[in-house]
């Protein structure tokens, strides 16, 4: 019907290699986009903002960043929420040491900070892999959590330990302030928004070039990989640390954008490792469409369904709460049954069902 | 992508109540997770409180009061979640039982004109309503409990701590971390030893801490504690064979829950309270006004105990601030901003208390534009193994002490977030 190839013919090699080789496809595509950037911010409100859309956004780049490591490169990881917290600290104390600066600077070095704390992480995946990886990557979590707490210098010596977000720029001589409280929300979407739209365009660009074919190779079979060329130490160590640099923005954003203040024991925990390890599952590993659609599954679901339970049904908010908890739970069990691969592998499946409609096989 | 806009087409229906002419107070309660024990019982309290002053009075001034309430779970983001979706239906006065969400909100609700009133927890500093306009803590706050206990050990020490060791047991998070400030000048002052001992978010973790206790035997150990750590806590001092008259929680330390699964056991601990115990008038008129009727917030069985009764009495400052701003504005439907002058102008007497039918429930204070913190007064209670008893009147805090410390501490906020002065010279 839609995805229809007859007639959408190919007659360059690069028009063969586009990411959506399908016409349909590339129209959604930039239909999505215009929608996002041109359309969305004019009618946001703050509730939409500041609840839905930019928790979206942040969690999309984290999932896209842990996407890269275990997606692509096969590197199991648990440390998400400790790399988010090393992004949020070093936004805060750029913020606070430097006060000129603008933030897409402060995210982006927020990011590279996290990229090089994620290396030093990542050397052990040298000679360990699967769930003893795990495990140490699970030891960086509680590690960098404990640090956080522990070390007063990070939150500049605070009574109670929280760091807050002070109002900066989003960029030199803009003045639009996209933290503190007097944030616009379609300056902090359009932030997000922009940070999501760039990072998983280069995302989608790195995974399918020469890197993002090594650490595939070293994925599906590391001995293979390194006999046909692959540097294993190149290889790992470049996955984390670009899935640090992703996770690290996430983080920052999280921390400056979203909530403004934090506290790295609530906001960073274990179970911030495991909502994103979650989303990756549930969206599609070596997905990057997979991974919006899980932090969609996992951030957007849960307050439809509560807005749903205890706004318009008007039920009790702890019943509301508990059948949200029973019913994502079983839909994310559904889900893994009926599709091992995620969501992205569903839409993949529809896809290709619509464009041999109306004779699927 | 085309997800998200089919979501946004079907919540768009879901969203958006209509306003009515009436007093809506929020309630983030949290009813689920490590933290319900605590929030199910304040939550209680306070919509009942707020149910019946519509039964018996009908409303405030004439104008009925509806609470919205919205499960946060003691979760930060969730808690935002909620302050977005119920601050444009009229929210008069946030109460979001967590130091957490509280450290979010203070921007928020300032930038958005909407007070929050954070009873005994959140930001301490923020009793310096020079720096904090849309911020109150009164009654009491984290400081005033840490040196009311002080006061309290001094008084029972003749005067002289000098050489005993105190170790602290806190919640491992913004809210555990609050007294340590004030314990640390307090400590230098009277010379008694501080010990730390961090416990990790949920709280159910405490092995450690208290082998260290079971070492080195403190002569007392204050808990900063909430939700599940308390019973936990108290089960390891039970444990440990430490003496339970020495093992003192703050008021989040000290309800019913605490202690009823350790029972007699953990007769002689003591924590505690910002408001008073035993049989009220006000109760028999919930229990037959709302209870009764078929309207409480919960299953009805929490009225009367410690958080319930705070929770009643935090919707009672609520409600007699909610008052105040109609008097002063002359308007009966009144705002956000016109609720903050009333807290702002609030003035709780006995006999105002005995009035409502909780006579002495709280100590007697007022606030001003400087002074958003109340008294800091608070009183001693123990568990003599069925239920808590009151051992003292209430006990003022060392405002030498703490007057400094909010005033250094707020400046810095201040400071940080370019805040000018909000009461002018005066």
């Amino acid at each position: 019907m839609f995805y229809r190839e007859a007639g959408d013919f190919k007659t360059s090699y690069s028009e063969d290699n586009q990411t959506f080789p399908i016409l349909f496809d590339r129209y959604r595509y930039y239909f999505v986009l215009v929608v996002g950037a041109l359309v969305i911010p004019f009618i946001l409100n703050d509730y939409w903002a500041n609840s839905i859309l930019i928790p979206f956004l942040i969690y999309s780049i984290a999932a896209i960043g842990l996407n890269i490591l275990t997606g692509y490169c096969g590197q199991v990881s648990l440390g998400t929420g400790g790399f988010m917290a090393v992004g949020a600290y070093t936004s805060y104390k750029l913020m606070t040491a430097f006060p000129g600066l603008d933030m897409i600077s402060v995210v982006l070095l927020s990011g590279v900070m996290t990229a090089m704390v994620g290396v030093a992480f990542g050397l052990p995946s040298l000679r360990i892999k699967g769930f003893y990886l795990a495990v140490a990557t699970l030891a960086a979590q509680f590690f960098l959590v404990w640090l956080f707490n522990k070390v007063p210098w990070f939150y500049n010596y605070s009574a109670s330990g929280q760091i807050s977000a002070p109002e900066r720029d989003f960029f030199y001589f803009t003045n639009i302030a996209v933290t503190g409280p007097n944030a616009e929300s379609w300056a902090k979407y359009m932030f997000c928004f922009l940070f999501a739209f760039v990072l998983a365009w280069v995302a989608r660009n790195l995974t399918r070039g020469s890197v993002g074919r090594q650490w595939m190779a070293i994925r599906d079979m590391d001995i293979a990989a390194e006999i046909i060329g692959v540097n294993p130490l190149k290889a790992k160590l470049t996955a984390f640390a670009v899935s640090s640099f992703y996770v690290g923005i996430s983080g920052a954003l999280l921390f400056t954008i979203y909530l403004g203040a934090v506290e790295v024991g609530e906001a960073f925990g274990i179970n911030k490792s495991f909502l994103v390890l979650f989303m990756i599952i549930i969206g599609g590993l070596g997905s990057i469409f997979g991974s919006f659609a899980g932090a969609a599954f996992m951030v957007i679901l849960p307050v439809m369904l509560r807005n749903f339970m205890s706004g318009a049904l008007g039920w009790d908010t702890a019943l509301a709460t508990h059948f949200e908890f029973v019913i994502v739970g079983g839909l994310i069990m559904f889900f893994l049954i009926v599709e091992p691969h995620g969501l992205a592998r569903l839409w993949a499946l529809a896809k290709e069902k619509l464009r041999l409609w109306p004779f699927p096989h | 992508m085309k997800k998200l806009t089919m979501l946004a087409l079907t919540s768009a229906m879901v969203a958006g109540t209509p306003a009515m002419a009436d007093l809506m107070f929020p309630d983030l309660s949290y009813r689920t997770g490590p933290y319900a024990a605590g929030g199910i019982p304040f939550s209680d309290g306070y919509q009942d409180y707020m149910t019946l002053l519509n039964q018996r009075d009908g409303g405030i001034g004439g104008v009925m009061t509806r609470v919205e309430e919205c499960e946060t779970a003691y979760n930060t983001e969730r808690g935002v979640e909620c302050y977005e979706s119920t601050r444009d239906d009229g929210a008069l006065v946030y109460q979001p039982l967590s130091t957490g969400i509280t450290y979010q909100l203070i921007p928020r609700a300032t930038a958005d004109g909407i007070p929050l009133h954070t009873m005994g927890y959140g930001r301490t500093s923020a009793a310096n309503g020079d720096v904090f306009s849309h911020v109150f803590n009164y009654p009491g706050n984290y400081w005033d409990a840490a040196s009311v206990i002080v006061n309290q050990l001094l008084t029972e020490n003749d005067g002289n701590l000098e050489g005993q060791t105190i170790a602290l047991l806190y919640h491992n998070s913004a809210y555990g971390r609050e007294p340590i400030r004030t314990l640390e000048e307090l400590s230098a002052l009277h010379g008694f030893e501080l010990t730390q001992l961090a416990v990790d978010h949920p709280g159910q973790e405490q092995g450690n801490q208290w082998l260290q206790i079971r070492r080195e035997r403190p002569d007392y150990v204050v808990m900063w504690g909430w939700g599940v750590m308390n019973q936990v806590a108290i089960q390891e001092a039970i444990n440990t064979r430490y003496p339970m008259e020495n093992f003192i929680g703050n008021w989040w330390a000290g309800a019913d829950h605490d202690v009823e699964s350790a029972g007699a056991d953990a007769a002689g601990y003591r924590s505690l309270n910002m408001n008073r115990l035993g049989d009220m008038p006000v109760f028999a008129e919930i229990q037959e006004m709302v209870i009764d009727a078929g309207l409480n917030a919960g299953d009805g069985s929490n009225l009367g105990n410690v958080l319930y009764t705070r929770g009643m009495y935090a919707a009672m400052l609520a409600a007699e601030a909610a008052a105040t701003a109609q008097e002063i504005h002359g308007v009966a439907d009144i705002d956000a901003s016109m609720m903050r002058d009333g807290m702002e102008a609030l003035n709780i007497t006995s006999a105002r208390m005995e009035e409502l039918g909780m006579p002495g429930i709280g100590p007697e204070f007022s606030v001003s534009c400087e002074n958003h913190g109340g008294s800091g007064m608070a009183i001693m209670q123990q568990w003599d193994g069925s239920q808590w008893v009151t051992l003292t009147d209430f006990i003022a805090p060392d405002d030498s002490v703490i007057d400094p410390l909010i005033v250094e501490d707020s400046a810095q906020y201040a400071a940080e977030n370019d805040i000018a002065s909000q009461c002018g010279e005066s």
